[in-house]
């Protein structure tokens, strides 16, 4: 968690709408009771705390929403969306937050997270399938961190759990259809 | 059990790979059971949480895709995988709340779509369609002795709004099945908490602290082994759990237990694809 100078602060008059308008849930409701960030399975390893992201949206901060680790450490675990006494999507919130970071370049912190994404995606665009063993071989490549659970991998792939060729679709063009009338997709 | 109990199987990515015994298991338990799945033809992945996380209109095409191939075989999906689970049944919900938007995504994929396939979790299937009372009726091999820790994670109960087919905060049809099969259920306070599956590749030391947590309270619930039916779960807490070979807690499949109960012939291949191996531990219990 970290405290900001109010001279570093820079507001961006209409993000606070757009967010709305983008996550389609109503974010001027939070009056900070902070269930979200206290039952935030993941909140130890965040930079801002889930309803300081909120606040951060309402204020009109985007620099700081946008560029926070906050929004990729976040697990997807929906227990924040689920527990909001009101009924705050949390999860649009932050699938819109991450959609708007990527497309401006703010996507810094957490680079193992959005490259993981990124490779997730592209494997599907071209196989239609999730192909593991591809997935891992390239987050190795991309993070540089090749010796990490070589081991468990070997053991894996002995015992049947990661194929070693991807499985394909009939209709693999029918699914990259998709990626390329989604023209905003990551992959 | 009546053979009218029939589903376009949607295993997902995971049941290919690393969860080959969840398929397996599924595939077995369902057939005698009478739950026919037919697997749905030509099926892509539901694009997860990297979908929704990076692009939400293309997490709908991608889950889109799978819903109208199932309506064309006119039967409701079954799911094996949470994650998937949750992604088709929010595409299918939004869908059905707002046609222009169904309409957009017809169009998208190029295939009538009219949102009439409904989305399930085999869990939901087997605890609602066959249920604890028929199931013990079927059991060959009680679980006797085995003391048992079910853990729902995350979409199975999360969000209410969408799945809910089970309490949010304190589930129980895992427990119910389970118990039907003979075994000591504990009652613990991780059911629902996030293993961090999600992280599990690309921010290990998160996923190990919550799966550490995790197999703590279990254990001190008095449990010997976790049950969960997420294969994603599954991998994590098998790949990121502390600790020494024998003091880790085995994992099981909810399908793979309910199989063992039933006597099914194959269940101890299944169990020999795991990381952590579960059959000294069956062993004490005879089983």
């Amino acid at each position: 968690m970290r405290y900001v100078e109010k001279d570093e602060l820079t507001i961006a008059p209409d993000f606070r709408q757009e967010v709305k308008a983008k996550s389609q849930t109503d974010i001027d409701r939070c009056y900070q009771c902070l269930t979200c960030s206290l039952g935030c399975p993941v909140a130890f390893a965040m930079d801002y705390l889930p309803h300081q992201i909120v606040r951060l949206v309402q204020m009109g901060l985007k620099q700081e929403a946008l560029s926070s680790a906050t929004i990729w450490v976040c697990a997807n675990c929906e227990a924040c969306a689920t527990r909001c006494p009101n009924e705050i999507d949390l999860l649009a919130l932050m699938d819109a937050l991450r959609e708007m970071a990527l497309k401006a370049g703010m996507a810094k912190k957490e680079k193992s997270v959005t490259d993981f994404h990124q490779i997730f995606l592209s494997n599907i665009r071209q196989w239609g399938k999730q192909y593991e063993l591809s997935l891992i071989v390239q987050l190795k490549l991309k993070t540089g961190d090749f010796f990490s659970d070589l081991g468990t991998g070997l053991k894996m792939l002995l015992k049947g759990r990661l194929k070693l060729l991807p499985s394909r679709l009939k209709d693999t063009r029918g699914v990259r259809t998709l990626f390329q009338k989604d023209r905003k997709s990551l992959a | 059990m009546t053979a009218e109990l029939r589903y376009a199987y949607y295993p997902g990515c995971s049941l290919e790979s690393t969860a080959r015994m969840y398929d397996l298991s599924v595939r077995e338990v369902c057939a005698h059971l009478g739950i026919a799945l037919t697997e749905l033809p030509d099926w892509n992945c539901c694009g997860a949480s990297s979908g929704h996380n990076t692009d939400r209109r293309l997490a709908h095409a991608l889950a889109g895709r799978n819903l109208a191939i199932a309506e064309k075989t006119g039967m409701d999906v079954a799911v094996a995988c949470p994650a998937c689970y949750l992604q088709l049944r929010t595409t299918h919900k939004e869908m059905n709340e707002d046609d222009a938007k169904r309409q957009e995504l017809a169009h998208l994929l190029d295939m009538p779509y009219a949102g009439k396939s409904d989305v399930r979790h085999l869990l939901d299937i087997i605890y609602h369609d066959i249920g604890p009372e028929k199931l013990k009726k079927r059991v060959q091999k009680p679980l006797k002795g085995l003391k048992l820790a079910c853990y729902y994670g995350c979409y199975l109960v999360r969000p209410p709004a969408v799945v809910g087919f089970d309490d949010p905060e304190n589930p129980t049809s895992m427990d119910s099945l389970l118990e039907a099969m003979g075994a000591e259920i504990k009652d613990w306070c991780g059911k629902v908490d996030c293993c961090g599956g999600g992280l599990s590749l690309s921010k290990r030391k998160v996923a190990t602290r919550l799966v550490s947590e995790l197999a703590d309270m279990a254990r001190s619930a008095g449990a010997e082994a976790l049950v969960t039916a997420c294969p994603l779960c599954h991998s994590n807490l098998e790949m990121r759990q502390s600790g020494g070979k024998e003091d880790k807690l085995p994992i099981f499949y909810f399908t793979e237990l309910i199989g063992l109960a039933m006597g099914i012939a194959g269940a101890r291949s299944w169990l020999k694809k795991h990381l952590i191996s579960p059959l000294r531990l069956l062993a004490r219990y005879g089983l």
